[in-house]
Order: structure tokens, then sequence, then C-alpha cells
């Protein structure tokens, strides 16, 4: 049904950056006020920070991610179609394009964030 | 024929000019602002760095640098601007009369106190320079 309604590939981008935005703000909200708790409560951060660091809160931090990342894509891919019009006429293979760049950058990332959850180290090293 | 008022690309360009014309403007402004510096950010706390080790004294750490102080006030600037004017288009598409009005105040409010508190930490937060 969704792939048959209106404009297809156009109208799954465009509903896609809508429901990811929200969620991307809904989580600014939170990590505005968990930052400001360091300078007001710092042993309550700490505790927020375990939530953060434990294998939920990895799901949704994979999950944030990858909200961000397809955002930032077809971000981009609205930018490039408003300033350069004749690029339209491709909006359905930019859209594919973003897809194959978000699987590429996204699942290391994924991997390497879940990987503690399940008992592994991060398979590309952390910094300390 | 009257253009569609969603198009397959992202909004159309305001015609009205004025407010709505200006953030126009300046959600692409602030969207590739973000595009460099928040994907940076998540890339450095999730991806080099391991979440867990991100406590209180960590990030007093990291700001004992002005540089990074800075930056992660921009991108406060940024995503304030763009989320909240983000969310005002969603509540105008979606709402009209008194409850669009009032919704969109709120969210006016909501962006001016989220910006305040993140100011307050980001400027006052004491830092440590680690041992």
């Amino acid at each position: 049904m969704l792939l048959r309604y209106r404009g297809s590939e156009g109208m799954l981008a465009w509903a896609f950056h809508r429901i990811s935005g929200v969620a991307v703000w809904a989580f600014i909200l939170l990590h505005v006020l968990d930052i400001w708790l360091i300078g007001a409560n710092r042993e309550l951060y700490d505790e927020v920070l375990k939530i953060y660091a434990s294998p939920i809160g990895r799901v949704g931090e994979t999950l944030l991610g990858a909200a961000l990342l397809y955002h930032a894509l077809n971000g981009l891919r609205i930018i490039i179609m408003d300033f350069w019009p004749a690029t339209t006429r491709w909006h359905k293979q930019l859209w594919y394009a973003n897809w194959a760049l978000f699987v590429i950058i996204g699942l290391p990332i994924a991997i390497q964030i879940m990987a503690p959850a399940f008992g592994f180290k991060p398979p590309f090293g952390t910094a300390s | 024929m009257s253009a569609p008022r969603i198009g397959r690309t992202g909004r159309a360009r305001p015609l009205s000019g004025g407010l709505d014309l200006a953030l126009w403007y300046l959600m692409r402004l602030t969207g590739l602002g973000l595009f460099v510096t928040a994907l940076a950010h998540y890339t450095i706390m999730h991806f080099i760095y391991d979440p867990a080790i991100q406590d209180a004294d960590w990030v007093a750490a990291r700001w004992s640098s002005l540089g990074w102080r800075t930056l992660d006030w921009m991108m406060l600037t940024f995503v304030t601007f763009h989320a909240f004017v983000g969310m005002r288009t969603v509540v105008h598409d979606y709402t009209k009369g008194g409850l669009r009005t009032a919704l969109t105040m709120l969210l006016y409010l909501g962006a001016f106190v989220l910006f305040v508190l993140g100011t307050i930490v980001v400027v006052t937060l004491k830092a440590e320079i680690p041992a």
C-alpha cells in the first residue's frame, strides 16, 4: 500500500524524513536535559548513563543513529534537489543511493555499538 | 493547477517570502551544519568511544577544551533551531486555528528553555583536567 500511494519513493522518502525528524527531536529534548544534569546533579547523570550503556540503551542508541543517518542523508538529497533542480529527475536514484550509503555506513556502526550487549568487545576497538 | 503542498523534493520554497522563506533557507543552512557537527558527534561518542565510560567526570575532562565547548555550543544552536522549526512545520501541517497558535508558542518556549539550559551547562560546568 505504502509503495503505491501517491508518490511512491518520493512519498516514502518524505514520510521517513518526517518520522526520523520527530524521533531525533524527542531525543534532543532528553539529551540536552541529561547533559544539563551534569551541572545540576552529577550522581543522577551517572545513573542515567548506566541506562544508556545497558543492552536496551544500546538498542535505542542504534535506532537513534539510524534515524540520524537517514535524516542526514535524505536532508542532503533534499538540499541538492532544491538548489540544483535538474537533479530532481533522478530523485528515486538518489534515494536508493541514500539507502546504499545508509547500509554501508550504518552497519559497522550498529555492530560496534551492539557488540558489548552480547558480551563481545567492540570489533573496531574503542578509545579511552 | 496549484502546486502540490508536498512535493517529491523537500518542502517547496515558500513563495510568500518573509518569515517562512527565511526559515526555509535557515533550515537548509543549519541542516548542513548539523550534517557535519551532529554526525561527527555521534561517531565520536558512539563509535570511537564507548558510551559506558562517558560519566560526568569524562564530560568535564572533555570540556577542559574551549574548542569542544565552542563546537558543542554551535551544535546546540543549530539543533535547537533545526529541530524546533522542523516541529513547527509538522504542527502547521496538521493543526489550525487556536490549537496551532498554542502549540507553536509552546514550541518557541520549549526551544528557548532548552537553549538556555544547554548554554548554562556548556558555559558554567567546571572543567576537570584529567590526572
